[in-house]
C-alpha cells in the first residue's frame, strides 16, 4: 500500500465532494433544509472511524498469534487515527444538532453511545500508557481491543435502534436511505465515505511509518 | 411525489446560488482542502526521504 494512487484517489474523492456536495441539488425538506447536506461531511468521519478501528482490531488478533511489534504499533497507530474522526464526528454532529434538534447535546442515545464509544478507545490508550514491559502491553491490550470493538459496533449500531432516538434510522425514525437519500445523494454520500476511509487510512500510514522509525532509533 | 417539488415552500439556499455567491464558499473550501491535502502529501514525500535514510545508516 505504499503507492501514491489511492492517496490521489482519496484526494480527488473528497475534494469533489466538497463542490458537488455543495452544488449538486438536495431533497426539499423541512427543518433539515440546507443542512442535509451536512450528511457528506458529518456522517464519513464516522465511517473512516469504523474502518480504522477494525484494522485495529484487525491487527490486535494478529500480534496476539504473530507476537510481532510491527502489528501492535499498526493497532495502536491505527486507533489514534480514528479518535481523531471520531472527535471530528461528535462535533460536527453536535453543530449539526443544534440547528436542527435544537441543542448541541440532547443527550440522544446515540450521540451518548458515540461518546462512550470514543471514550472506549481513550481506555485502550490509556492503558497502553499505564504498561510499562512491552510484550505484556501488546497482549493485554491486545485483549482489551477485542473486547471494545464489538461493544463499539453494538453501542454505534445495535443499542440506539432499540431506543427512541433522533438519529434517522433509530427507534422507528427511517433511516436516511429510505425516503430522503436519493440518487442524487448517493451520487456524492459513497464517493464521500471512500474519499474519507482513504484519507483516515493515509493518515493511519503516516502515524505508522513515524512510529516505525522512532522505535528503530529507541533500540539502536 | 410532492416531497421532492422544487417550490414546496422548504426554505433553501436557492438565491444564494442563483446569485453565484455559493460559489465564494466552495472554492474557499477547496482551497483549503487542496492545501491541507498538499500538505500530506509534502509530509508524505519527507517521510519517504527518512525512512530511505534510515534503511541506509541501517
Amino acid at each position: 500500500m505504499n503507492k501514491t494512487w489511492w492517496k490521489i484517489l482519496g484526494s480527488v474523492l473528497v475534494i469533489y465532494t466538497a463542490i458537488a456536495g455543495l452544488l449538486l441539488g438536495v431533497p426539499h425538506l423541512p427543518i433539515l433544509n440546507e443542512t442535509i447536506r451536512n450528511l457528506y461531511f458529518h456522517v464519513p468521519m464516522w465511517f473512516a472511524m469504523i474502518v480504522l478501528f477494525s484494522i485495529s482490531v484487525f491487527y490486535s488478533v494478529k500480534s496476539l498469534s504473530t507476537k510481532s511489534e510491527i502489528d501492535d504499533i499498526k493497532a495502536v497507530e491505527s486507533v489514534n487515527a480514528g479518535i481523531i474522526f471520531g472527535i471530528l464526528g461528535l462535533i460536527t454532529g453536535a453543530i449539526w444538532a443544534k440547528f436542527t434538534w435544537g441543542q448541541f447535546w440532547s443527550f440522544d442515545p446515540k450521540q451518548n453511545f458515540a461518546a462512550i464509544s470514543i471514550l472506549l478507545y481513550f481506555a485502550y490508550l490509556i492503558l497502553r500508557n499505564a504498561i510499562d514491559e512491552e510484550q505484556k502491553r501488546a497482549k493485554i491490550s491486545a485483549i482489551y481491543n477485542i473486547f471494545a470493538f464489538p461493544m463499539m459496533v453494538v453501542l454505534l449500531f445495535v443499542l440506539p435502534r432499540l431506543k427512541d432516538s433522533l438519529h434517522p434510522g433509530n427507534g422507528g425514525n427511517p433511516g436516511f436511505n429510505s425516503y430522503d437519500l436519493d440518487s442524487r445523494m448517493r451520487m456524492v454520500f459513497y464517493p464521500a465515505c471512500l474519499g474519507w476511509i482513504l484519507i483516515g487510512y493515509w493518515v493511519y500510514t503516516i502515524r505508522f511509518r513515524i512510529r516505525t522509525i522512532e522505535n528503530k532509533q529507541q533500540h539502536n | 411525489m410532492q416531497l421532492f417539488a422544487q417550490n414546496n415552500g422548504v426554505e433553501m439556499a436557492d438565491s444564494l446560488r442563483s446569485n453565484g455567491k455559493i460559489y465564494v464558499v466552495v472554492i474557499c473550501i477547496v482551497i483549503i482542502l487542496v492545501g491541507l491535502l498538499a500538505y500530506l502529501f509534502s509530509i508524505d514525500k519527507r517521510l519517504k526521504k527518512i525512512e530511505k535514510e534510515n534503511q541506509i545508516s541501517k
